[in-house]
């Protein structure tokens, strides 16, 4: 997995509540398109208009918008199905960094396992953020410190996030999750050895 | 300690406590389904690693294929392409296939419990979100994405933070013409469709007692509709009663050592749960959404809200007028929420001796092989066929388009499923989601009808 340690970009807002995964990518995406094209298909459906050019009233198709490597969103992004190809697109859009007052569960821990990192701040940080990118004629850079766990917006005011540590850890170094489970195998064995006199009936 | 039912099901399955709450879990049971598993499989063995327990890993197929009667698989090229990925690598892998043509086939989420693999207190995972409708046995059951995938194929067991838990309690009982479904609209409709992110719910009360076992299916399915990624109901004797004698539960000394095990789950009398909220299911109406979102639920004889303008224009609909009487244009009976024999035996108790509306595209897709035939024995078949519906073969279907089964643009249709997210039924479509027997009857009347006018 690719490090995340700081990460000063500009930033893009979107300020619907409720995104949900369908919206970030179609099923017939997820089933059909390679992964290497979803971020072209990233929410198709409010991106593009019947005859497949862009709809400018879609937030993220705004001039100063381009480029965005941090998204801002706003309350419960990423809710609903569990679909990976839900980050994969956004990650295939350019954005390393998502930040809402909270997201989807799965989608949440689904942004980690692939290098993004998402960050919840209170509601009222992300509308200060959502606000002045709102009102953005020309790019706006945010800068997101991990070590530090602080989003710094334009204006210079720094907000404090909360994030697990090791879900920190991980992103900071790059580990692979399945690498480090795979060497407590001694552990697991042990565990799985225990079960089978504790709870017999579970094994088949 | 006063436990919860969550706290004593996590606890049983701690490998590691990894700190600040997240600890690393074994997992009982993963279900793979033919949208992922066939790629997933795959990829363990693309990366030299191979499936470290398939005894316990079971698969089926279900997101992608035909609900077409006669189907043998996939109704286009890329879906049978995925069918025969997930045949060839379940069989390399030694996992047990639950294939098209079987027995046993069925949508993830109905056949787990209808076969016995979900049992109380073990902890179950998918990669589809709707893994919460497994709880409703008292299981532990959460939908993953495909990085967790591989890491459960890989080594068996998850890193989860723990959530927080929450109790609904709907007491009272439930009036004529309400069901579940209702009941966990209402439930959504109340808390919003964050309400419940970062906790684990635990359904309890005199009317979820009351539910059969099916009816908890449902409730506990559209948990996720809330925001949470755990739903559960304390096991009890309908639970044993339901459970007993189905094909992988245990049989003889084993059932008996599981069922001293199960019956010290429920949780404590005195177990604190973080957040409580309390519904009166006595003073339920049938619910029916309105807008994009599971949370824009009205009782069915209440006017639209006006609230959510895009939600009203992409629905089609003007704020402040009655929904009921709305012209429709599709029916959906099916979906891991609502597809089980209860469901179809609910519906067509409406549906028996009346017809579809001439203009009205009415289809039941049952949610497995094992619900198909039980539904048939009864006759029930030929009430729906009778009356114009269209009797299908079980699988996801148009809950979620995958197979290609699609709402046409702006068609309005009333589906039992989770989801009334724009396009969630095809580019444009519109959904109502119901209960089943709601759904029956505006098949009937051809627009959004009041149910109970339809009940005897």
């Amino acid at each position: 997995m690719e490090k995340f340690t700081v990460l000063d970009a500009t930033a893009a807002a979107l300020p619907t509540p409720d995104v949900d995964t369908d919206m970030i990518i179609r099923i017939e995406r997820c089933v059909r398109t390679p992964r290497a094209e979803m971020g072209r298909w990233a929410f198709e459906m409010a991106r593009y208009r019947a005859d497949g050019s862009e709809d400018p009233a879609f937030p993220l198709n705004r001039a100063p918008f381009r480029g965005a490597r941090i998204l801002v969103a706003a309350e419960n992004f990423g809710c609903g199905s569990s679909r990976e190809m839900a980050v994969w697109a956004i990650a295939g859009m350019g954005f390393r960094c998502l930040i809402a007052p909270s997201f989807g569960e799965i989608f949440y821990g689904n942004c980690f396992q692939n290098g993004v990192l998402a960050i919840r701040l209170p509601a009222p940080a992300v509308d200060g953020l959502l606000e002045a990118l709102g009102a953005a004629t020309a790019p706006v850079r945010i800068k997101v410190d991990l070590a530090a766990q602080t989003v710094t917006g334009s204006d210079g005011k720094s907000h404090r996030f909360d994030i697990d540590a090791l879900r920190k850890k991980a992103l900071l170094e790059g580990l692979d999750a399945i690498g480090m489970t795979l060497a407590r195998e001694a552990e697991i064995a042990a565990w799985q050895d225990a079960d089978r006199a504790r709870r017999p009936w579970v094994w088949p | 300690m006063s436990l919860t039912l969550f706290d004593k099901i996590w606890n049983a399955h701690v490998i590691d406590d990894l700190g600040e709450g997240t600890a690393l879990l074994h997992v009982d049971r993963h279900l793979l389904h033919d949208l992922g598993g066939g790629k997933a499989l795959a990829e363990i063995s693309g990366r030299g690693l191979s499936v470290r327990n398939p005894e316990l890993t079971f698969a089926t197929a279900d997101h992608v294929i035909s609900s077409e009667p006669g189907r043998t698989g996939g109704a286009h090229d890329w879906a049978q392409a995925l069918v025969d990925s997930l045949r060839l690598e379940s069989r390399k892998a030694g996992v047990r296939l639950f294939d098209v043509g079987s027995d046993e086939q069925g949508i993830v989420h109905v056949i787990g419990p209808e076969l016995g693999i979900t049992q109380p207190g073990t902890l179950m995972v998918c990669g589809d979100s709707h893994t919460c409708t497994n709880g409703a046995l008292g299981a532990l059951g959460f939908g993953i994405g495909a990085s967790e995938i591989l890491h459960v194929l890989a080594t068996q067991t998850i890193e989860q933070r723990k959530p927080k838990t929450m109790r609904a309690r709907f007491e009272g009982e439930l009036p004529k013409g309400v069901y579940a479904k209702d009941m966990i609209l209402a439930l959504i409709g109340k808390l919003g469709m964050a309400g419940g992110v970062g906790y684990a719910l635990e359904y309890a009360g005199a009317a979820v007692r009351a539910l059969g076992m099916e009816a908890r299916l449902t409730l506990c399915n559209l948990s996720i509709e809330l925001g949470a990624k755990v739903g559960m109901v304390a096991p009890d004797e309908i639970t044993y009663a339901w459970l007993k004698g189905r094909r992988f539960a245990p049989r003889g000394a084993r059932w008996d050592a599981a069922l001293a095990w199960w019956k010290t789950l429920p949780s404590d009398p005195n177990a604190a749960f973080d957040r409580e909220v309390e519904l009166d299911a006595g003073s339920l109406a049938p619910q029916i959404t309105w807008g994009t979102s599971p949370e824009d639920t009205i009782a069915i004889d209440a006017t639209i809200p006006a609230a959510k303008p895009e939600a009203l224009e992409y629905m089609g609909l003007a704020a402040g007028r009655p929904l009921a009487g709305t012209r429709i244009d599709r029916v959906f009976i099916g979906s891991c929420t609502n597809s089980r024999l209860p469901d179809l035996r609910a519906a067509a108790e409406i549906v028996r001796g009346r017809r579809v509306a001439a203009h009205v595209r009415a289809w039941v897709v049952p949610g497995s092989v094992g619900v198909k035939r039980a539904a048939e024995s009864e006759g029930l078949h030929e009430v729906f066929l009778a009356a114009g519906f269209e009797w299908r073969e079980p699988g996801c279907s148009l809950c979620v388009g995958a197979n290609g089964e699609l709402v046409e643009p702006e068609a309005r249709c009333v589906s039992t499923s989770n989801r009334n997210f724009v396009g969630r039924q095809g580019p444009r479509a519109r959904t109502h989601l119901a209960s089943p027997a709601t759904a029956a009857a505006c098949a009937l009347a051809g627009e959004i009808a009041d149910v109970r006018e339809f009940l005897a």
